[in-house]
């Protein structure tokens, strides 16, 4: 019989996502939770009154590495340096895409394939060479320098996005406006760019969550103040040692760190699936 | 004046050869054909013509200006393209203009242009729409109207009815012979469609491998191809082209097919002159078009034909007319017949030939000789 089969999957795709989402569910419930019944009952456990508070405390009022004003500094980080970086990579990524793509020069697909080796480089391999340059450029412990670092290291990405949407261009379609006088910049304004928005919601989407949850280089290249939000988190549960841990208040810090990026995903997400599996532009 | 004169092109991608020496003269107001097989190298002659590939070697002049260092927007030249390449996120009418914002031309100028080529295609009530919501046919007619709005020296066509449906193709192919007769340019139209070419070129260039094989009038090229290859590749179904024998019979010529069998087959060619006496005694290629063989008591210019008997091996009906399949002397010859005259499969019939239009090829070099 089929379904049989079919409830089978059923059963296994079930478990999967009880499997997946329970770390989740745990973290809703206990950002509501108090830090009284955490302490006294199980980390996992429905809660009996809703502490709201906990969001409150965890936005504007907790305490972290000696400074009590909440997350809400770090989000600003976050947000300052998740913005241009994202903006710029994806801007370049487009015009090397479209560059490598359909206005071919000498050696193009050698760059390409340098510019790829980027997706595949490890951070933690890069951990050295940045903090030299952000020391000669006088850009450590700035929000500044991580932003430059995520535009250089977004370029990969953006450009192979872009470079394999704009592939699919018709050849004719660039001809036709070198015919008509068109250059470089202009063919790119008036012609490709108006195609793009498919792909380049993908890339900004892509770029925006990766940038955002980026946490070894904001860790290592700044400190106090100036970390951005993923670091912070990490300050959160470092919080005196001696104290009950404020299960609570750090569930509410994680969520409230997240919701950007769910943010993006919740409005986003369809768009991201439909400009990866669109290729067609006729 | 010569409107586009190439002279020793070469162009080479990497090692391979694509155009192996192109010399071609095409004169004002003409419309030149270039036909070929896919791969023959045509839309890369034309992709330089235009400025957008580059030339190993030699020099092309357009409106008797060198245009080696010439970008293809200053090269006086309008393209259409096979996919048309309308703009997508353009209406029709920045379509058309676009080339002209890209020069500076005042707006008023371009307005006055777009209603112009509006009127002359008449497209004027397309104009402010996108090219998604056209039909092919539209496209096309935008395509050319963005071509035409130049007002140019030359016209490139790369294939520009390819994307239509047959029905579509043959207006619009009379449509582009009747706008090249209003007004007047030259056209350089690149094509592997036969139809298209005998019905719309003044001149076509036949391209093979790289290389020019012919280049004059439809009727010619039809006529008297230049070699094996053009008379193969030009007609629906191609020209015959079988082994025979040139021999010498009173003052004229005799080919033999199939020469000594019992059913040879003896064609007077009493015309032949020239160069086809260096072939007496020897072994030529025999070329005769399909239209040549016909049913029996057709008249060829006022003269009868020559009757010959074969067997009918298959019959082809295609409405308009029947090929026919002969079989004599070991070679098989198409005929065409009106579809009227029914002939039955393994009968053997007569047929009229006529032998004034015979051409003879060297079967070595495969070259006309006659």
């Amino acid at each position: 019989m089929v379904t049989r089969g079919r409830w089978l999957i059923y059963v296994l795709l079930a478990a999967f996502v009880v499997f997946f989402l329970t770390p989740l569910v745990v973290v809703v419930l206990n950002s509501v939770r108090t830090t009284e019944e955490i302490g006294h009952g199980s980390v996992i456990g429905w809660p009996s009154v809703f502490a709201w508070h906990n969001y409150l405390q965890a936005w504007s009022k907790y305490c972290i590495a000696q400074r009590c004003d909440g997350i809400r500094t770090y989000m600003w980080n976050s947000f300052v340096m998740v913005v241009p970086a994202t903006a710029i990579s994806t801007i370049l990524g487009a015009i090397a895409g479209y560059s490598i793509s359909l206005w071919r020069f000498r050696g193009d697909s050698v760059i390409f394939a340098i510019v790829l080796m980027g997706v595949f480089l490890p951070e933690q391999m890069k951990l050295i060479p940045w903090a030299l340059v952000l020391r000669d450029l006088k850009l450590s412990n700035t929000i500044a320098g991580l932003v430059l670092i995520h535009v250089v290291q977004g370029i990969s990405f953006t450009t192979l996005f872009c470079r394999n949407y704009y592939v699919n261009v018709p050849a004719d379609l660039i001809k036709a406006a070198r015919v008509d006088g068109a250059g470089f910049f202009r063919t790119f304004w008036r012609i490709v760019l108006p195609l793009s928005p498919p792909i380049l919601i993908v890339t900004v989407i892509w770029q925006f969550t990766l940038i955002w949850n980026e946490f070894l280089y904001g860790v290592t290249f700044t400190t106090g103040a100036q970390q951005p939000v993923t670091a912070a988190l990490i300050a959160i549960s470092a919080t005196a040692p001696t104290d009950v841990p404020q299960y609570g208040i750090q569930s509410a810090a994680v969520l409230l760190a997240a919701l950007p990026t769910l943010l993006v995903y919740f409005f986003g997400g369809q768009y991201f699936m439909r400009g990866l599996t669109a290729g067609a532009l006729k | 004046m010569a409107a586009l004169r190439i002279t020793g092109l070469h162009k080479r991608f990497g090692s391979v050869p694509v155009l192996k020496g192109i010399d071609l003269t095409i004169d004002s107001g003409e419309f030149t054909v270039l036909l070929g097989p896919s791969g023959c190298g045509k839309s890369t002659l034309l992709n330089i013509i235009a400025g957008l590939e580059s030339a190993t070697e030699g020099t092309i002049e357009i409106g008797d200006r060198n245009v080696k260092a010439v970008p293809a927007k200053d090269r006086n030249i309008a393209m259409v393209f096979q996919s048309y390449a309308l703009y997508p996120a353009m209406t029709v009418r920045k379509n058309i203009t676009f080339g002209m914002e890209c020069r500076g031309v005042p707006r008023k100028q371009r307005e006055d242009a777009v209603a112009r080529v509006a009127a002359l295609l008449q497209i004027e009530e397309l104009l402010d729409r996108k090219p998604a919501q056209l039909s092919g046919g539209q496209r096309q007619r935008v395509a050319m109207g963005r071509a035409l709005v130049r007002d140019p020296l030359l016209f490139l066509f790369d294939e520009p009815l390819s994307n239509l449906d047959a029905k579509l193709r043959v207006d619009m192919r009379t449509e582009i012979k009747q706008l090249h007769q209003r007004i007047a340019t030259t056209i350089v139209y690149v094509t592997h469609d036969q139809i298209e070419a005998m019905t719309m070129a003044s001149r076509i260039a036949v391209m093979n491998r790289g290389e020019i094989q012919q280049f004059d009038s439809p009727d010619t090229v039809y006529n008297r191809p230049a070699n094996l290859f053009v008379a193969r590749f030009l007609g629906s179904p191609p020209m015959n082209a079988v082994p025979a024998r040139l021999v010498r019979k009173g003052g004229g010529l005799v080919g033999i097919i199939g020469a000594g069998r019992p059913d040879e087959l003896r064609l007077d060619l009493p015309q032949l002159r020239g160069r086809a006496a260096d072939y007496l005694d020897r072994d030529v290629v025999l070329g005769l078009r399909p239209d040549c063989i016909c049913e029996p008591g057709r008249a060829f210019g006022g003269a009868p034909g020559v009757e010959i008997a074969a067997t009918v091996a298959i019959n082809e009906p295609t409405g308009a007319e029947t090929v026919v399949l002969l079989e004599r002397a070991g070679v098989r010859l198409r005929a065409r017949v009106p579809p009227d005259i029914r002939l039955k499969v393994g009968e053997i019939a007569s047929f009229a030939v006529d032998t004034r239009r015979v051409c003879l090829f060297d079967p070595g070099t495969e070259q006309l000789i006659v």
